[in-house]
């Protein structure tokens, strides 16, 4: 079952949990014991996923690491856990920004640390746990599980706008979810019918077939919910309040983990369930995600808060994801998937970086720097190239998921690529334009001049950063080898199934080799 | 004269053993509070506590014995069972919060707990009645011990309000019950649940069906009364905010379930043959309830008319599942029940925790930063109402997920939408009480005026339960499950 024998997925999901229950136990006056105990807990969460990528086996398409218990044998819920090549680099990434965000809040957060610590730990579990849940209801329990966490965080030390934007936060994907809810029981009873086994297990669910207007209600049901996590235009409205608020951590975790839940949520449930469906929402996904990009670029342009205009950088960031993955060929969805980790990495490393800045000035407003790569020269480097890998530059992470996602759907189709390629432009123009405002010019603020330099704790936090930012922009095929086949199989699987020919996903599926070259047969049809 | 005359052998107090032990523990609480002196009343809420528990053991005695008693009037099934095993968990967590609340508000009187005891003999009593009238009584039972309950409080004007509204308003809902029964009696001829259900399947009755449905429409008022479904509601947030804390959890749970239990099996048992009169009614009912229920507890500020309201929506909820009628459906209604109940009680124990005498305390912003200065309770609080919003892993949700599955299954696609947009819009007003706790600061000191173990315990097993359901649902399921196999 397992190439470990040993129950891996558990162990990375639950660790965290563990960790928490632990932090209980050590008395609140401690600060310092427990923010370093929360960093161990961290940093062996980190060590116990090495084993994932490094074990992971790349030869293979289907789910590996499995575990699979019944959980309510009642109703068919499995405790099924599993990873491919999809999730596997989404693991990686929650445990590396996490270990990131406990460095980051060392001295950011002065209160209630104990609680703070907690639900960080807390909310990485539920993070993983819909990672790696295969079982929609087990999926939906983390998904919703996460939510508490982090409504706590941007509540409790949050900015002043905190509970408006934590409840706004908790509301739009509950909202959203609960009709997710109801589809997936709706499919539930459907595969039940047709099968006569009632099971939530996704890769028995990916093999039913839908009725194509049916398709279209469900899909609707899950992208609804997706969407708003990702966040789509016009579903994006809880963001820039939740980034806003959220403390520096707290918007990390968010923009690099939290978000790529919804486009996550699109690969692995909404477009393998119902292909059908999705294939014909390629034009509507497609124009909001543009209009996503686009929009996202010009309204950062106008912000004058430098936490503000990052969140909305997301928005036009995680359009580019979408539009990618709904590509629907091997360039775009790749690129939509190492786009959803260079969001994570270099927008994680912008708003660790305007937290840096705001706890030195306690002020984000861009009017109120300039000048300061004169004073903070370290800091300079570090913002200039975090914001390069932003704007995709050549060499760093981002040029390599824009590249591809532009080149798929440059493919798949050249109008919404010429829209694509705008957003691009104006993402260079919002970064550069902030970052010279920010960073050069002459000091206007007396109380700019004597600001300190990054010290060591905050340099140790960038570094990774920066070095995952080089290291994914010239050699992606270190991180692209082991989701390729997966991202294969899967564009295999949606498009057979699209086109009526019913192949399932575990049973009628040739094997490996096989599997390759009925690949490459498809992969020339793409290609024409 | 011989009808006069009574027959029943040991077998059939057998039958109704648990009810027996309660009615003696409660006679003689009632003896002993004589002689107790005041301030040492807590005795007496310990012995209720003993009597509830050997009631539960002399329920378990007779698992898996099903029987009718008393000529056939009362029954014991696994449906019955499952209510009165409820039941007993509700007295006891009832008992337990109410043990230093009483003696804070002046209300240790013996009767308090003589009338906790004879009230959950009343619900008993609905859930095993197997005849229209003796289900009767016992819902009168049990409705006059929660009148005086809700008065008890007399010095408080609120209270006596409560009381009297309550006593009004019920007496009203209790002739209709019984005309309902009458009108049924008038159409089929017997009171016997079994009797009606023969008569109907064999369609003799066609000729007096206005009258038979004028009945049904009777019996649901009566019955949506005692579980306080719109429009029949309007006594709830009234009731609930003046009684004694203790006593309204008690009613929103038990009363709730024992109006429940002998809804469902009247229902289902009796009626199921008249499925298609009814089943609309009661979809406009659950909607209607769930909907006015939520958006109403949205502008509540005190905590107990909030939990009022919110205890509505949750009889919505469950009459989503009512509607559905199938028997994911029934399982669910009891499902749910059960997890209601622990996240109910578990609520209002910590409004008594966190009260202050004279029912102080109880308005929203008393609960400014319980969250930091009181962790584990405001952590329990936190289970508590996110497990009322429906939020993994707590109970609330395994339960709204199998109520929604039925109503799914059934077919009912809008009614499940409906739910679960109920559901999104709910979570704001449990989310506001977390806002307080949590994010703001304290506007006064928050002491915990009076300490008490036994409601410290109480919260502790309703976290149990919550936890419990929720994660490892698969026993209660398989109880709910067969405890609705009757109906088959």
């Amino acid at each position: 079952m397992n190439q470990l024998g040993f129950p891996i997925l558990t162990t990375v999901t639950f660790l965290p949990l563990a960790g928490a229950l632990l932090l209980v136990f050590i008395p609140k006056g401690r600060e310092e014991l427990l923010k370093r105990t929360c960093l161990v807990i961290s940093l062996i969460e980190f060590a116990v996923s090495l084993p994932l990528f490094i074990y992971f086996d790349e030869e293979k398409a289907g789910m590996q690491f499995v575990e699979r218990i019944p959980w309510i044998k009642e109703w068919g819920v499995t405790y099924f856990v599993g990873i491919d090549g999809i999730s596997i680099l989404l693991i990686l990434l929650t445990t590396f920004i996490t270990v990131l965000c406990i460095l980051s809040s060392w001295t950011a957060v002065q209160k209630r640390i104990k609680e703070y610590m907690i639900s960080f730990l807390l909310l990485e579990t539920g993070m993983i746990g819909a990672f790696v849940a295969l079982d929609l209801i087990l999926f939906y329990v983390f998904w919703e599980v996460m939510l508490i966490p982090m409504y706590l965080i941007i509540g409790v030390w949050g900015g002043p706008r905190r509970i408006y934007a934590a409840i706004k936060f908790f509301l739009y994907t509950m909202a959203g979810s609960v009709l997710m809810l109801v589809a997936i029981i709706a499919l539930y009873f459907l595969h039940g019918k047709a099968t006569g086994e009632y099971t939530f297990d996704l890769l028995k669910l990916y093999q039913v077939t839908i009725p194509l207007k049916t398709q279209y209600i469900m899909f609707a049901a899950f992208a609804l919910a997706f969407a708003i996590k990702v966040p789509m235009f016009p579903f994006h409205t809880w963001l820039p309040d939740a980034h806003v608020e959220a403390p520096t951590a707290g918007s990390v975790i968010l923009a690099g983990i939290l978000l790529k839940l919804g486009t996550y949520g699109f690969i692995r449930f909404a477009i393998p369930l119902f292909p059908g469906a999705a294939f014909k929402a390629i034009p509507v996904i497609s124009i909001l995600a543009l209009i996503g990009i686009i929009y996202g670029a010009l309204v950062s342009m106008m912000q004058d808060d430098l936490k503000k205009l990052v969140a909305f950088s997301s928005v036009s960031h995680l359009g580019f994801v979408m539009l990618g993955m709904f590509a629907f060929n091997v360039q775009g969805v790749q690129g939509s998937i190492y786009q959803m980790l260079n969001h994570g990495v270099s927008t994680g490393a912008l708003f660790l970086i305007v937290g840096m800045v705001y706890e030195r000035r306690h002020t984000r407003l861009i009017a109120d720097f300039g000048g300061l790569s004169r004073v903070m020269p370290i800091f300079a480097t570090f913002f200039m190239i975090v914001t390069l890998s932003s704007i995709a530059l050549p060499g760093t992470n981002g040029f390599v998921g824009e590249f591809l996602i532009l080149l798929g759907t440059f493919k798949a189709n050249p109008v919404y690529g010429v829209f694509g390629a705008t957003g691009v432009i104006l993402a260079a123009a919002y970064m550069l334009w902030m970052f010279q405002r920010v960073m050069f010019g002459d000091i206007r603020h007396p109380e700019n001049k004597d600001l300190k330099d990054l010290n060591l704790r905050e340099i140790i936090t960038l570094v990774p950063i920066v070095i995952m930012i080089i290291w994914m922009g010239v050699f992606p095929k270190f991180f692209f080898k082991k989701m390729d086949l997966s991202v294969q199989h899967f564009l295999y699987d949606v498009k057979s199934r699209y086109a009526g020919k019913q192949t399932s996903y575990l049973e009628k599926r040739p094997p490996v080799d096989k599997a390759l070259e009925a690949l490459s047969i498809k992969l020339v049809d793409i290609k024409e | 004269m011989e009808i006069f005359k009574v027959y029943f052998t040991a077998s059939d107090l057998k039958v109704i053993a648990p009810e027996l032990v309660l009615t003696i523990f409660a006679l003689s609480i009632l003896v002993l509070s004589v002689f107790v002196k005041t301030g040492r009343r807590n005795l007496l809420g310990y012995i209720a506590v003993i009597g509830v528990v050997v009631a539960f053991f002399s329920l378990l005695l007779g698992i898996g014995k099903d029987m009718k008693a008393f000529y056939d009037t009362v029954s014991t099934d696994p449906f019955s069972f499952f209510f009165k095993m409820m039941f007993l968990i509700i007295a006891l967590l009832t008992i337990l919060a109410s043990l230093e609340y009483t003696r804070r508000e002046n209300i240790d009187f013996g009767e308090y707990y003589v009338l906790v005891l004879f009230a959950t003999v009343g619900m008993m009593l609905m859930a095993s009645g197997f005849n229209l009238i003796v289900i009767f009584l016992g819902l009168e039972v049990m409705s006059i011990s929660i009148y005086v309950l809700a008065g008890i409080m007399r010095e408080d004007k609120r209270s006596v309000e409560a009381a009297f509204k309550y006593f009004l308003l019920g007496a009203f809902a209790s002739a209709f019950l019984l005309y309902g029964i009458a009108l049924t009696y008038a159409s089929t001829g017997t009171l016997d649940l079994g009797g009606i259900s023969r008569v109907l399947t064999q369609r003799v009755w066609i000729s007096s069906l206005s009258i038979l449905i004028t009945g049904l429409a009777l019996l649901i008022i009566g019955f949506g009364f005692k579980i306080a479904l719109v429009p029949f509601h309007m006594w709830t947030p009234d009731v609930y905010e003046g009684a004694p804390t203790s006593i309204t959890a008690f009613m929103a749970t038990g009363v709730k379930a024992a109006g429940f239990a002998a809804f469902v099996r009247v229902f289902f048992y009796a009626l199921p043959t008249l499925q298609t009169y009814w089943t609309e009614t009661m979809w406009i009912l659950a909607v209607a309830t769930m909907t006015v229920g939520n958006i109403i507890a949205l502008y509540q500020t005190n905590i107990k008319r909030m939990l009022a309201y919110s205890s509505i929506a949750h009889a919505g909820y469950i009459m989503v599942a009512f509607v559905a009628g199938n028997d994911l459906g029934k399982a669910s209604i009891l499902f749910y029940l059960l997890a209601y109940v622990f996240m109910n009680i578990g609520a209002f124990t910590v409004v008594i925790l966190l009260g202050k005498k004279g029912e102080e305390n109880t308005l929203l912003p008393d609960y400014s930063g319980v969250g930091f200065k009181h962790p584990l309770l405001a952590a329990s609080m936190s289970i508590f109402l996110l497990s009322l919003a429906g939020v993994p892993p707590m109970a609330g949700f395994m339960a709204k997920f199998y109520v929604f599955s039925a109503a799914v299954k059934a077919k009912y696609y809008w009614l499940a939408v409906i739910g679960v947009l109920n559901s999104a819009v709910a979570v704001y007003y449990y989310l506001r009480v977390l806002i307080y706790m949590y994010f703001r600061e304290p506007e006064k000191e928050v002491v915990i005026e009076t300490f008490s173990p036994a409601a410290v315990l109480a919260v502790i097993i309703s976290v149990w339960g919550v936890l419990h359901i929720g994660i490892l649902p698969s026993t209660f399921l398989a109880l709910a499950q067969r405890s609705v196999q009757i109906f088959l």
